[in-house]
């Protein structure tokens, strides 16, 4: 033992610490990929030791490593080996935890492994290992863990010390953004600690006004508290927090804007820079939210603006951050922030390029009619002295939208065409483009500006060379476009014959394809107009000599490899000029002629012009043709053309309807096949759990969650009437904050009564009842629970996806319409548990809180009351509107479940629920059933129930109650007691006694809700009926009393059914003779078939395969006891031969069918 | 570069997607993506960029997202962060962010706008110190969490240096601890945080000196 000792100590001498590592990579500055690659295999030999010692370097060098860039989750495990190893030193401890907050992200899945160690390390009485543990969880904390370790966390917020105080207030924001349930447990204990002294005080601060932030309306009742915190404190990163805080109140309650300005106003004057910034902020933002045009609101702008000229007069940082503050006053208050035009021109010089970009903005918006050539000017200076393409570019597009904005708005004389001119001669912009189409569409608009810019753009075409330097590069060619059409179109020229020349240069040739076609097009143009003034002329040969200059050139566009200049455009001008040419030979007066291929002046269209195009009338949403025709219509067309197979479409329908039952079937022996093949990959692994019959998936009942407590699930899947993103942390954490009800706590997270009694339905919202096995230990549990939620949600997509491929198979598993149900209802509880009033009590107080404020005129004072009233008034009509909408979607699931496939309890209200094991095809739509019937009830509760049985565990039925609170009171500590009888006896957790009663894990109100609880039982051939006690207490607000309610439980032979497909060996079992017979008469029964059978098949458990008048059905029981039934119908009387291996089992069954029907 | 643009953006979507753990955000980012695909150049990049601005709602969390050290040859020396991201997003935005730093010019202004962050930083000697915070925090008060900062590590080391970084790298993690819990500032005395970090410091020691004590006899 020594000697090992000794030897690890050995060990440890020649491992490389961190500085070595660290050492040992800068000395390998050419091979450091290689020398890192050597010390992680020397890292991995060491985290094989078992010194925790060793470990914990290796760790540490790995978080390094883990800086640097390199893949470290494979060492997750060994980092939560040496998080846990408190008990051996804290430095250690403390390593651990900062590799873990370095290395772990949400979809780390050791984290789960790390729950205990954090809680015992957040409960350790030394306050550092305390803060170590709440260090790291900030970083690492995920959603389970949140849930796990809310309660320890709230606890530390009430902790002695004022170090953990405000670390654990702090990282409660983690923990609400990550489970937001915890949020309003929470949040008294949070109000407290805004009376702390400092440190705690200011994170309680930082807590509350982030959360506020999100969700800004329901904090706006802890104003009055904020406000005198604000007028109190001197700690400016409290008074930082608490100002943002207002700034996002503001918008809610203008009120408390005038309230605001005067304090705000105060705190401006301070020397803190970071505090005037965000007093200005908050200022401009809460004077924004004000209705605008209040007079006495013009100083506190004037003083923010000034406030803002310090700032941009200061040291660069603050330059920036002034110019950012007056871009946001210049949106309202333009006036004021044009008299600082000057300092805002200064920042042009700037050395920063950001400051510069952030001046420019401004200029934007400081413009008028009078400065703007001014400010223009200045902007060219700096166009000519900008460095770097990027910033160039900036300006360039700004001097245009200055100009251009609002339709030209501010541009009063024709300098406009000048600077764009001057712009083009910027090398290598990229906004050429721009800059054509400015040229192009202040030429069209204005008449008047016409004959200047076509003389410019001549110059333009002249001196074209200048811009075509390099110009496939740059994009500046592209205003050649642009000058070539305007003197093309506009063709007022001095010297046209100059343009002509220089529109059919050879160079053109290199333009892009695009710019020659203008090219020509507008050559032809020109030629046109010139062709008109030579003619008048007496000479002729100025003519000519321009035909001929165009077929000397053109030939040059027709080899052009863009297809509009040579085909369009040169081929045909060409041929066009040579005919012009031949005419002009003869003397023909051809000007005319030629100017009317180019007739027609283009006008600027007015803004409104659309308008008066008058709409054509079209109904849109009316077939343009006969909408496509039916299946039957597609079935009908065969038969005329091949008349010969007639007798196959005699029946079209029913083919049909066999066709689809073939197809089911066909599907089911798929199923079967695939979940008896080991190889096949399944969706959810726990399928592959081949049972001795191998039941089709589908077959086990899916059972509702029931939820202990009322939350509202963070994660659960969209509902579609929430049309805010839910995935949204922060909208998450919108919730109601009125004082607590004493029932209410923070949900902890622990195992159930009924959970205990290894229900197999406890996880309700896994859809595949396959995974579900007892479940032993807490923490497998957990991890099993977490990837069945993930198994699920894929499911659901892959399901929702395959819906979208097979619509039109009718028997679709609608799981992914399930997914939805959690969501509705635990929205549903949860607005339940919120009690409504409350809120009223606070807005008041608040209403006086504010209504004290010096307000300038009562008018004002009243005015605002209404919007909030209406407000009110529409969270409430919203409520209501939630529910209606859930009602329809509730709706809309039964729908879909009367197609479903197997039976799904949903565990609403009182049993009225209508679900349906319909595997007939559908005639007539079924009345509702329901499996759940009356247990027991009095004036306070009512207890309805339904039994399952568990395919799992022969010996298992599973009896769902669900409690239904009658009354106004609370109904709390429900205990739920059987007295067992010696074929069946209630499960009940380890360790209780034969006697003891099972605590029903939630309480009433919500009105109701389900618990489970699980029976065992020997035999399962005769009926039988339990007694059984309710206790519970009802509590009032001014007193609580004891009840107890009697019940008598019976089970039936049915439910110890469990529905299974009719499987091919259906026919060999009943061949075999090993069943015995049994045989029932019905009379009178004067419902459909297909009700008849869905009723068999609802309520007690059968599948069914029907032909005509005559079905089979199959069930078996938790014991694997076959039942078969062959129903036959005819007129009023219903026969049913009946065949089991257990005759006694068989003759109940039978009983019990038709007690059913003489029921109804 | 203006073509490629949105390919970025479409690129950094489809990352975003096969890392997201989320099946509804996964879904709408699928179908932005056809859409994206759908459209042309153009006239995609408008939705695209709000969409990632989406994204970095859905990160924020705390007023600071990050907090990054690096050296000027672009070596990092520390990161801490605050919001949940894969490495491989962390890497990118590491990468991206030293480069944009780096290439800013030692007169320019202490902020810029980075996607939808606000970036604020301050050179020190020789290592760069750089927050990334929301849209409507504080730059200046960020300024002073750094300068802060820097005096708690100067402090502790006695005028420190970017050596004394590297090699206790993980003192240096331990005072930020100390400072900052979740992106916000949680002791806002110099005095206490050192003192913390002394006593934690203390308490280390002192656990050490017994545990050799005890191990001396075996």
């Amino acid at each position: 033992m020594a000697l090992k000792i000794v030897k690890g100590s050995i060990d440890r001498m020649f491992d490389k610490n961190l500085q070595d590592l660290v050492r040992g990579i800068r000395n390998h500055k050419e091979d450091e990929a290689k020398y890192i690659s050597t010390c992680i295999d020397e890292i991995k030999q060491e985290l094989k030791q078992d010194n925790i010692a060793v470990k914990a370097n290796a760790v540490c060098k790995l978080t390094y490593l883990q800086m640097l860039g390199y893949d470290v989750s494979w060492a997750a495990f060994n980092i939560v080996e040496v998080m846990s190893s408190s008990k051996f030193t804290y430095k250690l401890q403390r390593i651990g935890y900062l590799a873990a907050s370095q290395c772990f992200h949400e979809s780390t899945d050791v984290i789960m492994l790390t729950t205990n160690q954090i809680r015992k390390d957040l409960s350790s009485p030394n306050q550092y290992d305390t803060g170590v543990a709440l260090t790291g969880l900030s970083c690492f904390v995920t959603p389970d863990l949140a849930r796990d370790l809310a309660n320890d966390i709230m606890t530390l917020m009430s902790h002695t010390k004022p170090y953990i105080r405000k670390k654990a207030v702090l990282i409660m924001y983690k923990v609400f953004l990550k489970y937001p349930e915890s949020l309003r447990p929470a949040f008294p204990r949070l109000k407290e600690k805004l009376e702390d002294p400092d440190p705690v005080q200011s994170a309680a601060v930082n807590v509350i006004c982030e959360l506020a932030r999100r969700n800004p309306k329901n904090y706006l009742s802890l104003a009055p508290l904020f406000f005198k915190l604000m007028t109190s404190s001197t700690n400016n990163w409290v008074l930082i927090k608490i100002i943002k805080l207002f700034g996002a109140l503001t918008p809610l309650e203008p009120r408390l804007g005038k309230k605001l300005i005067e304090p705000l106003t105060n705190l401006i004057h301070t020397s803190a820079m970071s505090l005037l910034y965000e007093c200005v902020n908050t200022v401009i933002a809460v004077l924004i939210s004000l209705s605008s045009g209040m007079p006495n609101h013009s100083a506190s702008i004037q003083l923010c603006v000034q406030k803002l000229r310090i700032l941009i007069e200061d040291s660069d940082q603050n330059k920036y951050l002034g110019l950012l503050a007056m871009s946001k006053i210049l949106k309202t208050h333009p006036k004021s922030v044009q008299s600082h035009k000057d300092l805002i021109l200064q920042c042009l010089d700037d050395k920063d390029e950001s400051i510069r970009l952030r001046a420019l903005d401004l200029l934007y918006g400081m413009v008028s009619k009078k400065n703007l050539m001014e400010i223009v000017k200045k902007l060219m200076l700096h166009v000519d002295k900008a460095e770097g393409t990027t910033y160039r570019d900036e300006l360039l597009t700004k001097i245009i939208d200055i100009c251009s904005q609002s339709n030209y708005q501010y541009i009063t004389n024709f300098e406009y065409i000048s600077i764009l001119v001057e712009l083009t001669r910027l090398e290598g912009t990229r906004h050429g483009h721009l800059i054509a189409s400015q040229m192009l569409d202040v030429a069209i608009r204005v008449k008047a500006i016409r004959v200047f810019a076509v003389a410019q753009m001549a110059t333009l075409l002249d001196n074209a060379h200048l811009l075509t330097g390099n110009m496939q590069r740059n994009g500046i060619c592209e205003v050649l476009y642009a000058a070539a059409w305007i003197c093309g179109e506009f063709s007022h020229l001095e010297n046209p014959m100059q343009t002509l020349e220089a529109m059919l240069r050879p160079k053109v040739a290199t333009l892009p394809g695009h710019i020659q076609a203008v090219y020509v097009q507008n050559a032809a143009k020109l030629f046109a107009t010139i062709l008109k003034s030579q003619e008048g002329n007496t000479d002729s040969t100025a003519a000519q000599d321009t035909s001929q200059l165009m077929i000397d050139r053109l030939p040059l566009f027709v080899q052009s490899a863009n297809l509009e200049v040579q085909e369009r455009q040169a081929s045909c001008i060409l041929q066009l000029v040579k005919y012009i040419q031949k005419l002009q030979q003869k003397d023909v007066e051809v000007a005319e002629e030629v100017n009317a291929l180019f007739a027609g002046e283009l006008n600027p269209v007015a803004p409104k012009a659309q308008k008066k195009v008058p709409v054509p009338e079209l109904d849109l949403d009316a077939w343009i043709n006969e909408p496509p025709s039916e299946s039957e219509s597609e079935d009908e067309q065969p038969k005329a053309i091949f008349a010969k197979e007639e007798p196959k479409h005699s029946r079209p329908r029913h083919t049909e309807v066999d066709e689809k039952e073939l197809a089911r079937q066909r599907r089911e022996a798929r199923k079967q096949e695939q979940a008896n093949n080991p190889f096949y990959i399944k969706a959810s692994p726990s399928s592959q759990k081949v049972y001795q019959d191998a039941p089709g998936v589908e077959h086990i009942p899916v059972v509702q969650i029931d939820l202990s407590v009322p939350l509202k699930v963070p994660n659960a899947l969209p509902s579609d009437d929430d049309d805010k993103d839910p995935n949204d942390p922060h909208k998450a954490l919108d919730i109601d904050l009125d004082p607590l009800a004493d029932s209410e706590k923070l949900p902890v997270r622990s195992h159930r009564a009924a959970e205990a009694a290894k229900s197999p339905a406890e996880d309700g919202e896994t859809e595949n009842a396959t995974s579900l096995e007892p479940k032993k230990k807490s923490s497998k549990e957990k991890r099993e629970k977490k990837k069945e939620k993930d198994r699920d949600r894929k499911k659901s997509k892959e399901e929702k996806k395959k819906k979208k491929h097979k619509h039109e198979e009718k028997e679709e598993d609608l799981l992914g319409g399930q997914a939805d149900e959690p969501a509705v209802q635990s929205e549903e509880t949860s607005e339940v548990a919120a009690p409504p009033t409350s809120t009223s009590a606070e807005v008041s107080d608040l209403d006086f809180w504010l209504s004290n404020a010096p307000v300038p005129s009562n008018t004002q004072d009243s005015e605002p009351d209404e919007p909030k009233d209406a407000e009110m008034e529409e969270t409430k009509s919203s409520k209501h509107k939630k529910k209606k909408q859930k009602k329809e979607k509730e709706e809309k699931e039964k729908k879909k479940k009367k197609k479903h496939h197997h039976h799904h309890h949903h565990s609403d209200g009182g049993g009225e629920e209508s679900v349906q094991n319909g595997t007939v095809e559908e005639e007539e739509p079924l009345p509702p059933m329901s499996n759940y019937c009356l247990l027991a009830e009095n004036s306070y509760i009512k207890m309805v129930y339904d039994i399952q049985g568990n395919l799992q565990d022969g010996s298992q039925v599973v009896v769902s109650v669900i409690f239904e609170n009658k009354c106004d009171s609370f109904l709390k500590s429900m205990e739920f007691n059987v007295l067992d009888s010696l074929n069946s006896k209630l499960q009940r957790p380890e360790g209780s006694g034969p006697h003891d009663g099972l605590t029903v894990p939630f309480q009433l109100p919500p009105v109701s809700n389900e618990a489970r609880f699980v029976f065992t039982v020997q035999s399962i051939v005769m009926p039988q009926k339990l007694k059984g006690t309710l206790t519970f207490i009802v509590k009032n607000e001014d007193s609580s009393t004891h009840e107890k309610l009697d019940f008598k439980l019976h089970f039936t032979c049915t439910s110890y059914l469990i529905t299974t497909p009719c499987y091919d060996a259906f026919a060999k079992l009943l061949e075999s003779g090993d069943l015995k017979g049994s045989s029932v008469r019905l009379e009178g029964v004067n419902m459909p078939f297909h009700h008849l059978l869905a009723r068999i098949c609802f309520h007690h458990h059968f599948s069914v395969e029907r032909i005509d008048s005559c079905a089979s059905m199959y069930s078996r029981s938790i014991q694997g006891h076959h039942v078969c039934l062959l129903v036959k119908t005819s007129g009023q009387t219903v026969s049913i031969d009946a065949k089991c291996d257990e005759p006694t089992l068989l003759g109940n069954v039978l009983d019990e069918i038709k007690q059913t029907f003489s029921q109804c | 570069m203006h073509f490629l643009y949105p390919m970025c953006c479409f690129n950094s979507l489809l990352n975003l997607t096969c890392q997201n753990q989320n099946n509804y955000i996964q879904d709408h980012l699928k179908s932005a993506l056809f859409d994206a695909f759908c459209l042309t150049a153009d006239v995609f990049n408008r939705p695209l960029c709000s969409l990632i601005s989406l994204f970095f709602h859905f990160f924020s969390s705390f007023q600071m997202q990050f907090m990054l050290l690096f050296s000027r040859q672009g070596k990092l020396r520390l990161q801490k962060w605050y919001v949940p991201l894969s490495d491989k997003e962390k890497k990118k935005i590491t990468r991206e962010l030293v480069q944009t730093v780096l290439a800013r010019k030692p007169k320019m202004c202490s902020f810029l706008e980075w996607r939808d962050l606000k970036i604020v930083y301050k050179r020190y000697a020789s290592l760069y110190f750089c927050c990334a915070i929301e849209d409507q925090d504080n730059e200046l008060i960020t300024l002073e969490i750094i300068h802060r900062y820097v005096e708690l590590l100067d402090k502790y080391f006695g005028s420190v240096c970017e050596l004394d970084i590297i090699f206790n790298f993980e003192k240096a993690y331990f005072i930020l601890d100390e400072f900052l819990l979740g992106g916000e500032a949680q002791e806002t005395s110099k005095k206490n945080v050192l003192k913390a970090i002394e006593q934690a410091d203390l308490l280390q020691e002192n656990i050490d000196f017994q545990m050799r004590l005890f191990a001396a006899p075996s």
